[in-house]
Order: structure tokens, then C-alpha cells, then sequence
């Protein structure tokens, strides 16, 4: 297991390295100047010496192998550049704003395997009664509602009902608690009900195809207990599909909460995604993009790490 | 013996089982008000083919079919003094994997992947006999010990994907026996595995049954596994008994025409050719719909009006003992079993002479696959010798049989041939041509192939049709369409199925019959070789002897010459000239059929052949066979020297070193080992 552990970390080295070298040409290949768009935003018309020398400050004019080379050292140091637009360092940029951004996802992971768990484990067991066909239908809906709409709904409700909104000013998680998962709750159950219905169907179909199996009916026929059947010989090789689902689903809700966080006015970095790319700012593009990707190959490791552990097969294959 | 003797001695008491399954379709009865007992300590098999009900007695027994699709019904289950079939689901429980066990048939896929063998084991110890896990462990390492499994402190930590095929059916004995049950039922316990393995697991839980009186419900397919193992069997047919009594009642004087055609529907290892095989026309009724009265009726040769009545179960005539049969006319199926299906001389033909001329010949074929193995972020290369320097031919209208256990290469040897994997050295030529990647398309035609899975090997979006004539068109071998059909409607007719045929999917076909549009495919580029790679293999017996003999009609008839492939070593004897004996990669021995068989020099061969049973329960009691210890090694990592010499009785220091050359032993029979030298 060990071994196994040491193995999928060294390749996640290589698999880094390379996204930020594609990262890093694909931003370039981006129409549009940020400067031009700073400069124009703020004085009008401006003549090209002044974008020049801006873009020569920013150290834009550089031939593409320096900046490749400055980018590429500066990353195993921490450091990704500044943000053109706010000239600021981009970790503390994204620093500041990735924290709800990953609580988000979080609570949303959380909260969809506290609801899809017991759906879908309820409509295996019950297949086919109208039990199972009712969590179809919740489950069918969260699959065809769209979660910004969903969030809509979710506002508008709270607005008739409640008459008010949580707070837009988010406290820290362990400032206060209560009324930072407040806050979150809704969002995170906009994103989550969908999230959720995905695990549940998932979670479904494997839990009937591992009670089909052969090793099952052994279970029965050793004469154990229903409850350890279902528990012990079947959840656990159920699990191992609906594992991947989870953690796939997160790492894509880092980078994928852009239009929710727009619908509850959430400042992560869903939100500064957009400001990005209105200012052009390549390179806060370029460091979001990276810390997304980045995330996303954490995340897989984590879950091919978590399969190892379930599954002896693969602890053993390598 | 008395009464209340008997009532002591008997342990199960079945009577009138009825299972009904509710499909889309309607209602199948898959067993069908059948009645039998066991008695303590006994061995008794449940025989039948496909879809006759067996396996799902026992499931019944054990109340493990699925509860929403079956119902089960009778009349009463009494096991050692309760009426399972009233049973409360709490207290069957109790029951089961406590006094009553079962074995299944596939060991790969029967065992948990994710538990340890030795969880797997205790589980049944802690949950019925309240062992601490600590007590359990110390059981499960004396079981794993006693089914045989070397090692046993570590083996119990580990996982069933670290167990061979073989292995795994022993744990899954040692499960259970964890308990010391009062019956194990075994379904089909080595179906799965190969000849030698299956003798090692048989063995064992005969071993067993007679050490710790276990009574055995031992459910097969194969008579030859019965006659071995078996002292009293039950003989189903479309969810009925149809025929019960001791072993030597049923093999010595079988009284059910459908027993009788079974029996001689196997082609017998220990005896020459007599001739043709029996067949029983047709195939089962479909449960769906059966026919009234007399199931057996429409492929009954004797078959009478009387039939339409089901008949009762009446005592066999001319017998004392507990021999029962269900047909109208046992007495007369009793003293006519030799000619029911035809008499010995009427169907006696001899194997028909082959031509001189070689047809194919093969010199020096290695077939090696290069996979890659991972070890750590390495990964390196090995070498897998499928096969490894063969040499044989194949004369016109001649049938040569490759025989061998799983991974002996066989079947690697049938596709390097035809070169769908292109050789690794070795010369191929077919009718004095050497072939090579760039003519062989040219002798595609002469040479084609009949694969073992009649279900996967058609396409299913393509009518029988469209299968057949695809073949014709491509090598335009009649113009035009109506040409081309009538081609697929003769095709259809040589093969015995009907033109109207062609219209059907493959998929509204049965086994058999797909089996036979398999036949039609290869011969619609009326080719002069066939390699039929087990094409048998996944059919029951009574149809296997309507393919084998098909198959040896169209060779008197059009000359064919056939490679034989496959693991039935009756079947291979019955249907070959000429027979070569394979074992990892290597041909261990070659020679004319019935001198192999009779006479065979090689040890691999002669342990192959005692390890099979023959369906003669007067032979298999005096029977002495050597029965082979171990797995076949891993093709990845062969034994150094005689590939053999890990496994073999007569094994010295220099098998291990030396490889052996195949020499003649006498004219044309040749051994590869270096203990046999030419007579």
C-alpha cells in the first residue's frame, strides 16, 4: 500500500509540470490585450507608446521563452506572477478567495452524500416498489434542473417565506461557524441536489449489480445475517464506483461554481473566473486555471488512493 | 432395515417441489413436482442438462432463489426433523451454512474480492457458533489445512484474486465445512475447472463426505463425474425426475429412454470407436409452454399414444431396489437400451479413411506474446510461450486432435495457424505453400474456423441469412443474389437446419443450433480445413453428439480435413485419427488415437487420462489412478527443463534442467520425456 501511495505521488509530479506548460501557452493564444483594456478602461483613448511601455513594466514585451522560463521557475517557489490588472501577487489574490470556494464544494459533497446515500441504497433494496420510483422521480429532477435555477428557486422561496437572504458577507468557518454553514447551506444544497441525484442513481445501479453477484448468494448461503450481507459483502464492493463519482464531482466543483456563486453573489474564485477573463487578465486566468487543474489531479489521486484501499485487487497489482 | 431405521437414516425428504418462476414471458416451471430423499452420509448426484431443473432444486432447498420472481412449493422439505419448506426465514437461516452448505460452480467469481479468505471462513464460525474471532482464526487455519491448501497462516490473509482456480474452490469447501453441516450441496463444483484440478476436488469432498459422514448433493452434467463419485442418482429431464437409483442401476440397466440416449450420447474415453454417436433428435421442451403428459415424448424414439399421459413413477421392472422410472414403457426401453437409439451394428462405422496427402503441415511454430509487467513505476517485458516449437501436419480428410488443459496453448496454435495472430517463427504451409502474411488471404478460403461460443461468435444484428452470405459475396463465389441464396438455403440443409431459417436472428436460435450455422459459415467458402476450436464445449451432451456427428458427415462427404481443439478427452478420442497431447505451450505427446489412449507413455498423458472419469461406475470402483498434485504453473514464469517436471510422479533432478525432445516412440507416436525411450 505504501508503495502503491509513494507510486501515484511521483506521477503526479509530470502531470502537473505538463499542465502548466499547456496552461501557459493556452492563455497566450487568447485574443485581446489586457493592457489595452486596463488602459482604455480608465483614461479613454490612449495612445500605443503608453500600452507599450505598460506592457514592457508588466514585463509582457519579453520574448515567450523568458517569460515561459520566469513562469516556470516561479512556480515550484509559490510564486505565480502578479495579477495584471490588480498588481498584486495572484497567491494572495486567489488565496483570499479560494477558501469559500473549496468550503463550498465541500459542504456540497457533503451534504449530497448525506441525501444520496440513503436514496440510493433505499431504491436498490426496494427496487421496483413505489418506493424506488419516488426517489427516481426526486432523483430524475435534480439531473434536469439546472443548479442556478435551482438557486433561483431557492431565493425566491427564502424571499416569500423568510422575507430575507443569509448575509452576503460571509464569516470565516471558524470565526462563527453556524453562521458561515448558514450562509453556505443554500448554495451548497442548490449545487448538491444535483450533485446528489448523480451519486444516488450511481450508487443504485452498482448496489444491484453487486447484489447479483455470485459472491452474495455465497454470503446468503454461509447463512449471515441479511444486514451483513447488504453491509459488509455488498456495500463495500458497491462503493468502489460511486467513489470515483464523489470525487470527480468535487474536484469539477472547484472550478465549476461559476454561475452559482453568481446567483448568491459567493466572492470565490468561481466568481473571479469571470472577472478574468473580462479584464483579460492573463495571468490571473493562467494561475485559476492551474490551481483548478491542480486540484482536480489532488483529488484523483486522492480517489485512486481511496480505490486502493477498498479494492485488495489493485493495492496488489502493482 | 426397518422402518423407524429408515426414518433415522434418511436426512432429507423432499416431496413434490414445485419452483415457478413469473417472467416477462409467463410462468416457467423449472421444477416441476419432483420428489426425492437423501440419506445420511450419501453421495448423491442430481444429473441432467441445461435448464432441467437441477440447480434450482437446490437453490430451493437452501431458499436462496430470488423472492420477488420464484415461488416455491411443497408438500413438505423434512431435514433431520424439520419442515424446511414452513420454515420462518429466521430460523433458515440458522440453517443455513450451519447444517446444510453449498458449493458453487464458478470459484472466480463466488468469493468476495474485497474480504480475506480467512474472513470469509470465520464468518460462518462466528455468526452460527459464536466463536471469538480468535477461536474462529484458529479453525479456519485447521480447515484450510484439511481441504489442502499449503500454507495455511498465510493464506488465510490473503485475497481470492491471490488463489487459483483450483485454490479457490477449496476454500470455498473449507467454508463450507466450517461448521461441519449435515449436507453440502456441491452444483456443478468443477465445471469450471480443468480435468486434473476436478479429479483433486472431487476426490477431496468424496474424502471428506466418508471421513466426517457429510452427506453430498452432488449436481453435474457430466455422467463420467457420477459414475466416479455418485451412489445413488437422480436423473432429471424438463424439471422433472424422470429416472432414480443407485449408480449402478442407472449406468449397468438404465430404464428411461431419455437415460439411455444420454449414456450413449457420450463418447466413452476407455473404449475405441464403436461407431457413430446415439443422438436424441431435437431439444427440450420449453418450459414455458410444456407438453401435456410425457415430456420426453417428442424426441422419444419408442414415443406412443399412451405418452400424452404423464406417466406415474412406477419401480424399474426386474429390480428389488430403490431404482424408479416415470415412462409408460420402461420395460420395454429396459431390455431394448442397445438398439433404442439404433442398433451398435446398424450405426457402427469406422472412422473414415483419410487421404495420404499433406494437407497442412507445421514445422517449428512458437507463438510468444510479449505483455509487459509492471513492477513498481517499472515495467518490463516477458515473453509468454503459448507455443513453443510445434510440429505436426495434417493429411486430406484427416482429423487431428490438439488436446490439453487451459493454457496449454492449444488454442494459440488453432490462431497462429490461420495466422488471425501472426506467428513468431515457424514455417505454416497449406497445400505445399508457405504461407506468410502476404498470401495468406489466399488461402483464407481454404482454410477456415469454427469458434467455441456459439452466442458471441455471430453477430447478433445480422439475420442467418446475412451471416451466410456475407462470406459468398465477399469471395464472389456465386453472382447474383438468387444465386447467392440458394447457396445459404443448401448451406442450411447440409448443415440439418431448415432454409426458412435464414430469416432468423441468432438470437431466437438455440445452442445447437447457432452452433450449426457456425458449421454452415465456415463451409459456405466450401473450405479444406476446418480448425474447430471446442466446438463442443458449451453445448449439452445430447446435442454435442449431434455436432460431433454432423461434423463427421460433412467430412465423409466433402473431405474435409479438421484440427480438432478442445479439453474433452472422450470427445477428442471419438472424433480423431490422429491426437496431440499439449501441456504449457509444449506437445508432451503425439500418436494414432486409439494407441494413445490405450497405451499412452508420456506421464502428463497418462495422468489426463486417469484423472477424467468414465461413465462406468463398475470401472470407476476399481479403478487406480494417479491423481496429479498441484496447479499447472503460471505460463509467465514455466518450470525450467520439462515443463512438466513440477507436477510429475517420475520427476528426477535431470527433468529440471534438460529440456525433453519429442522422440518416436514407435512409428508415429511420439513422447517428449526423457524417462521414455523408443521401444
Amino acid at each position: 500500500m505504501l508503495r502503491y501511495t509513494a507510486q501515484r505521488l511521483l506521477l503526479v509530479i509530470p502531470t502537473l509540470i505538463a499542465v502548466a506548460v499547456l496552461v501557459f501557452f493556452l492563455v497566450r493564444v487568447l485574443p485581446g490585450d489586457p493592457v489595452e483594456v486596463k488602459l482604455i478602461g480608465e483614461f479613454g483613448d490612449v495612445n500605443p507608446e503608453l500600452i507599450y511601455k505598460e506592457r514592457k513594466r508588466l514585463g509582457l514585451e519579453d520574448p515567450l521563452h523568458i517569460q515561459f522560463v520566469n513562469f516556470m521557475v516561479g512556480l515550484p517557489q509559490g510564486d505565480m506572477g502578479i495579477s495584471l490588472v490588480t498588481e498584486r501577487p495572484l497567491t494572495q489574490e486567489i488565496g483570499a478567495r479560494i477558501t469559500i470556494s473549496i468550503e463550498l464544494a465541500f459542504f456540497a459533497t457533503l451534504l449530497s452524500v448525506i441525501i444520496a446515500f440513503p436514496l440510493g441504497t433505499a431504491a436498490a433494496l426496494y427496487r421496483g416498489t413505489w418506493f424506488d420510483y419516488v426517489i427516481r422521480i426526486i432523483t430524475i429532477g435534480g439531473l434536469a434542473v439546472p443548479s442556478f435555477w435551482f438557486g433561483m428557486l431557492i431565493i425566491m422561496a427564502l424571499l416569500a417565506t423568510v422575507g430575507k437572504l443569509p448575509s452576503l458577507d460571509t464569516a470565516g468557518l471558524f470565526e462563527d461557524p453556524m453562521a458561515n454553514l448558514y450562509t453556505l447551506f443554500w448554495p451548497a444544497l442548490s449545487v448538491g441536489y444535483r450533485y446528489s441525484s448523480v451519486i444516488a442513481r450511481m450508487l443504485r445501479s452498482s448496489i444491484l449489480e453487486v447484489l447479483a453477484e455470485d459472491y452474495i448468494r455465497t454470503a446468503r448461503a454461509k447463512g449471515l445475517y441479511e444486514r451483513i450481507v447488504i453491509v459488509k459483502h455488498g456495500m463495500r464492493n458497491a462503493l468502489l464506483p460511486t467513489v470515483t463519482v464523489v470525487g470527480l464531482e468535487f474536484a469539477f466543483l472547484i472550478g465549476g461554481l461559476v454561475v452559482t456563486e453568481q446567483v448568491f453573489n459567493i466572492n470565490g474564485i468561481g466568481k473571479m473566473f469571470v472577472e478574468a477573463v473580462q479584464f483579460n487578465d492573463m495571468t490571473m486566468l493562467q494561475g485559476l486555471v492551474l490551481i483548478v487543474a491542480t486540484s482536480f489531479v489532488l483529488i484523483n489521486l486522492l480517489v485512486d488512493l481511496l480505490y486502493a484501499a477498498l479494492d485488495p485487487r489493485i493495492r496488489y497489482q502493482a | 432395515m426397518n422402518d423407524t431405521q429408515e426414518k433415522n437414516d434418511v436426512l432429507l425428504d423432499v416431496e413434490d417441489l414445485e419452483v415457478e418462476f413469473h417472467t416477462g414471458a409467463g410462468v416457467v416451471r423449472a421444477v416441476d413436482g419432483t420428489s426425492f430423499k437423501v440419506h445420511r452420509g450419501e453421495f448423491l448426484s442430481i444429473v441432467g442438462e441445461s435448464g432441467c431443473g437441477k440447480s434450482v432444486t437446490a437453490l430451493s432447498l437452501m431458499r436462496l432463489l430470488p423472492r420477488k420472481t420464484a415461488a416455491v412449493k411443497a408438500k413438505k422439505i423434512m431435514f433431520d426433523g424439520i419442515d424446511l419448506s414452513t420454515l420462518p426465514e429466521a430460523e433458515m437461516r440458522e440453517l443455513r451454512g450451519r447444517h446444510i452448505s453449498m458449493i458453487f460452480q464458478e470459484p472466480m467469481t463466488s468469493l468476495n474480492p474485497v474480504l480475506t479468505i480467512g474472513d470469509q471462513i470465520t464468518e460462518p464460525l462466528i455468526t452460527h457458533l459464536k466463536m471469538s474471532q480468535k477461536e474462529a482464526d484458529i479453525r479456519a487455519i485447521e480447515l484450510i489445512n484439511m481441504v489442502g491448501i499449503p500454507d495455511p497462516e498465510r493464506r488465510i490473509t490473503q485475497y481470492p484474486h491471490q488463489f487459483s482456480g483450483g485454490m479457490r474452490q477449496r476454500a470455498m469447501i473449507a467454508i463450507g465445512l466450517a461448521c461441519e453441516p449435515k449436507l453440502i450441496i456441491a452444483d456443478e463444483p468443477t465445471t469450471a475447472l480443468d480435468v486434473t484440478i476436478q479429479a483433486q476436488i472431487l476426490e477431496l469432498l468424496k474424502d471428506i463426505s466418508d471421513r466426517l459422514g457429510i452427506a453430498v448433493i452432488l449436481i453435474t452434467h457430466n455422467l463420467g463425474v457420477v459414475a466416479a463419485y455418485a451412489d445413488r442418482v437422480n436423473v432429471m429431464y424438463a424439471a422433472r425426475i424422470i429416472e432414480r437409483g443407485s449408480s449402478s442401476n442407472i449406468f449397468g440397466a438404465p430404464a428411461h429412454p431419455y437415460t439411455v440416449g444420454l449414456m450413449r450420447s457420450v463418447p466413452r474415453l476407455d473404449k475405441p470407436r464403436v461407431g457413430r454417436l446415439a443422438t436424441i433428435e431435437g431439444m427440450p421442451p420449453n418450459l414455458l409452454a410444456p407438453p401435456q403428459g410425457c415430456r420426453f415424448r417428442d424426441r422419444c424414439p419408442i414415443a406412443e399414444q399412451k405418452c400424452e399421459e404423464t406417466p406415474p413413477t412406477t419401480t424399474a421392472p426386474g429390480t428389488i431396489e430403490d431404482h424408479t422410472v416415470a415412462c409408460w414403457k420402461n420395460e420395454f426401453a429396459k431390455e431394448n437400451a442397445p438398439i433404442l437409439y439404433g442398433s451398435e451394428t446398424a450405426i457402427e462405422k469406422e472412422k473414415s479413411a483419410h487421404g495420404e496427402k499433406v494437407l497442412l503441415n507445421v514445422n517449428g511454430l512458437k507463438q510468444y506474446f510479449n505483455i509487459s509487467i509492471r513492477e513498481g513505476l517499472k515495467s518490463h517485458k516477458v515473453d509468454i510461450r503459448a507455443v513453443d516449437d510445434m510440429s505436426f501436419n495434417v493429411r486430406e480428410g484427416e482429423t487431428v486432435g490438439l488436446v490439453g488443459e487451459s493454457g496449454c496453448g492449444k488454442t494459440s496454435a488453432g490462431r497462429a495457424i490461420l495466422h488471425l495472430d501472426n506467428p513468431t517463427a515457424g514455417n505454416i504451409e497449406f497445400d505445399g505453400n508457405l504461407l506468410n502474411g502476404g498470401n495468406i488471404a489466399a488461402v483464407r478460403r481454404d482454410m477456415q474456423v469454427i469458434f467455441q461460443d456459439p452466442f458471441s461468435s455471430l453477430n447478433p444484428r445480422m439475420k442467418v441469412g446475412q451471416i451466410l452470405e456475407e462470406p459468398i459475396k465477399v469471395h464472389k463465389l456465386r453472382d447474383g443474389k438468387s444465386a447467392r441464396l440458394d447457396r445459404v438455403a443448401e448451406l442450411l440443409t447440409q448443415v440439418g437446419l431448415y432454409p426458412y431459417m435464414a430469416d432468423r436472428y441468432p438470437h431466437e436460435l438455440s445452442g445447437g443450433q447457432r452452433q450449426r450455422v457456425g458449421i454452415a459459415r465456415a463451409l459456405a467458402l466450401e473450405p479444406r480445413l476446418i480448425i474447430c476450436d471446442e466446438p463442443v464445449s458449451a453445448l449439452d451432451v445430447s446435442v454435442q453428439a449431434q455436432i460431433i456427428n454432423l461434423l463427421e458427415d460433412l467430412q465423409n462427404d466433402l473431405g474435409l480435413a479438421y484440427v480438432f481443439i478442445a479439453h474433452d478427452l472422450a470427445v477428442v478420442r471419438h472424433i480423431s485419427h490422429r491426437v496431440i497431447v499439449m501441456y504449457l505451450g509444449k506437445v508432451m505427446e503425439v500418436g494414432e488415437g486409439n494407441t494413445l489412449y490405450d497405451n499412452p507413455q508420456h506421464p502428463y498423458t497418462q495422468a489426463l487420462l486417469d484423472a477424467a472419469p468414465v461413465p462406468d461406475p463398475e470401472i470407476e470402483r476399481n479403478r487406480q489412478r494417479t491423481i496429479l498434485e498441484g496447479d499447472i504453473p503460471s505460463p509467465l514464469n514455466p518450470p525450467s527443463g520439462c515443463v512438466f517436471s513440477t507436477r510429475c510422479p517420475m520427476v528426477t533432478d535431470e527433468c529440471k534442467s534438460m529440456v525433453p525432445e519429442l522422440n518416436d516412440f514407435a512409428l508415429g507416436h511420439g513422447v517428449a520425456c526423457i524417462k521414455i525411450g523408443a521401444s
